[in-house]
């Protein structure tokens, strides 16, 4: 199916938060908004989902308590005990006092690098990956708000440009894709 | 919005008052301990535990001045008011010191002449050595200064706010930033030595270097909880409408962060002497794993594992009741961790907690609301003005 994608390039962040507010009270479904920084408060205008990040992160740091443990366990006491301080070694629950330090820098360690990867994969924003951003300039002092069409069936093409003409843009373009 | 203390709070209060000198009385008619050492400790770590709050009250306050942090302008009436009970609970301590000083009890072993005295049955070489500064004199013009100090801070803190809602401006706004530097570093040593003084001094043989950030700790996090549940009880009520989910939600993440703050403390101070197993380190905590064993491990287990499964979650964090649950939860929990940081090293494997500790603690829960929301009535819930009032009123994280 032919789709439509347009971009509504703004000078200022608050009249893009405006416009945004504008349009979705219409019934319009805006895709993405590109902007240099953090524009606060505008998640929920264009219903942003919030972010799954703090399970990712409690999934890693689980992952990396327990693989501390374990490893711990078999390198002092199972493999090779080592008797250090003369702290008894014979069952992991004597010296899991000493473990701990470790066993929560590793935790750390997991949950922290964990949380940036699967931020950088699902941004698809890894080093070497391609930009996706549509237009350099949202990179320096302008502000980009992205609409598809197919999101927005109930509008024809005419009339979605004409409610972006009148939201205070400074240029629109139009894609077909 | 005015804060009115109603008659039905008042006689509450008074009621809670009521129950806690009984308790103290029978406590101290039935208490058959040596030199009614029991009942004086009974009453030094009630009265701690809220001097820590109204201190860590008075610290929060000023850390937000230091840091210009808007968000806390609109609980600042409520800190200010936790902080007026400095004053009620230093007198109770320095009753208890006073008590000490005359030998009515022996909580504070070095406070007994006899033990620096080098041929007399009494006489303790460890102690004799630290004289230089555990000594009655030294001891009370510490204690002065601490108090002291604190209060005309908390005096002239209180004094400036109220007149700033006259004047508004921000003159008044940078002199409290200025003299928040100085209160800091002189808290920051104070801090740590009060606690030594009243606290790890009653374990007269053991020092720990950690002992005073632990104190400190627990401080912070009690009057930050505290803080939680006044605001929760003014918002049922109707009032400060201003305090959005977002001002709940940073508070939330204080009790959070603390708790972790706390446990982490409490476990580098255990884990350090555990490893090290030094005859005379481990003495504080043999006595409190024989004598105390359910109590010591139930603290650090409702102190850590409750606040940290249950606050981990925005949505705990900004739903009131998980928070005012979470808020009793911690507080009672520390308040078990001051039971436990005074009664054992005074009465070792005689010491229980029994219903009189808790009706004590429920008469300071009276004077304590009684004093608080009296100072709470005395002014607008909210600050009139304050050069980041608009900022906090919209808050959003």
């Amino acid at each position: 199916m032919a789709d439509k994608v347009f971009y509504a390039l703004y000078d200022d962040d608050d009249i893009l938060k405006d416009a945004a507010s504008e349009l979705v009270a219409k019934g319009i479904r805006v895709n993405d908004v590109f902007s240099p920084f953090p524009i606060h408060g505008i998640d929920p205008i264009i219903g942003v989902k919030k972010t799954r990040l703090a399970i990712v992160a409690f999934i890693f740091g689980a992952t990396g308590l327990i693989l501390a443990l374990v490893g711990m366990r078999y390198f002092m006491i199972v493999d090779w005990p080592m008797n250090i301080g003369g702290k008894p070694n014979k069952t992991l629950m004597q010296n899991v006092l000493a473990f701990i330090p470790i066993t929560f820098e590793f935790t750390v360690l997991l949950a922290a690098h964990g949380m940036s990867l699967t931020y950088l994969i699902r941004n698809k924003t890894l080093p070497g990956m391609p930009a996706t951003n549509p237009d350099p300039r949202t990179t320096d002092d302008h502000f980009s708000m992205k609409i598809l069409l197919s999101e927005n069936t109930q509008f024809s093409s005419d009339e979605v440009e004409g409610m972006l003409n009148a939201s205070g843009l400074v240029e629109l373009n139009q894609k077909d894709i | 919005m005015e804060f009115t203390f109603s008659s039905k709070a008042k006689s509450f209060s008074l009621i809670l008052i009521a129950i806690g000198i009984v308790s103290l009385a029978i406590n101290y008619f039935t208490d058959h301990s040596d030199h009614h050492n029991m009942f004086w400790a009974n009453l030094l770590f009630n009265s701690f535990f809220f001097f820590s709050i109204a201190v860590g009250a008075l610290f929060f306050m000023v850390l937000s001045y230091a840091t210009e942090a808007a968000w806390t302008v609109l609980i600042k009436r409520v800190l200010e008011a936790i902080i007026q009970f400095l004053l009620p609970s230093s007198i109770i301590l320095f009753i208890v010191f006073l008590a000490g000083t005359f030998g009515l009890h022996h909580i504070y072993h070095w406070m007994d002449p006899e033990v620096f005295i080098k041929g007399s049955p009494a006489y303790d070489e460890i102690i004799a050595n630290k004289e230089a500064y555990l000594n009655i004199p030294f001891f009370w013009v510490r204690s002065i200064v601490y108090v002291g100090v604190f209060y005309i801070f908390a005096r002239l803190y209180r004094k400036r706010s109220l007149k700033e809602d006259a004047e508004g401006g921000t003159k008044i706004h940078i002199k409290n930033y200025k003299q928040s530097a100085i209160f800091l570093i002189l808290f920051a040593v104070f801090s740590s030595t009060l606690s030594w003084d009243w606290i790890m001094s009653i374990d007269t043989h053991w020092y720990s270097t950690l002992f005073g950030w632990y104190v400190f700790s627990g401080m912070w996090l009690s009057a930050i909880t505290t803080t939680m549940l006044i605001i929760l009880y003014l918002k049922s009520k109707g009032y400060m409408p201003e305090v959005n989910k977002s001002h709940l939600q940073d508070l939330g993440k204080w009790m959070f962060a603390l708790s972790f703050l706390w446990s982490y403390l409490w476990f580098s101070q255990f884990m350090l002497i555990w490893y090290a197993d030094i005859p005379e380190e481990v003495t504080y905590f043999v006595n409190r794993i024989e004598n105390y064993q359910f109590l010591f491990f139930f603290t650090f287990a409702i102190n850590f594992v409750t606040p940290m499964l249950i606050l981990m979650s925005r949505d705990s964090k900004r739903n009131k009741k998980y928070l005012a649950v979470m808020s009793f939860v911690i507080l009672f929990g520390h308040w078990l961790d001051a039971y436990l940081l005074v009664n054992p090293g005074v009465l070792y494997d005689h010491g229980h907690l029994s219903w009189v500790h808790f009706g004590t603690l429920l008469g300071f829960v009276g004077l304590f609301i009684f004093v608080v929301f009296r100072a709470l009535a005395k002014a607008p819930l909210v600050p009139v003005h304050h050069p980041y009032k608009d900022e906090s009123i919209h808050h959003q994280i």
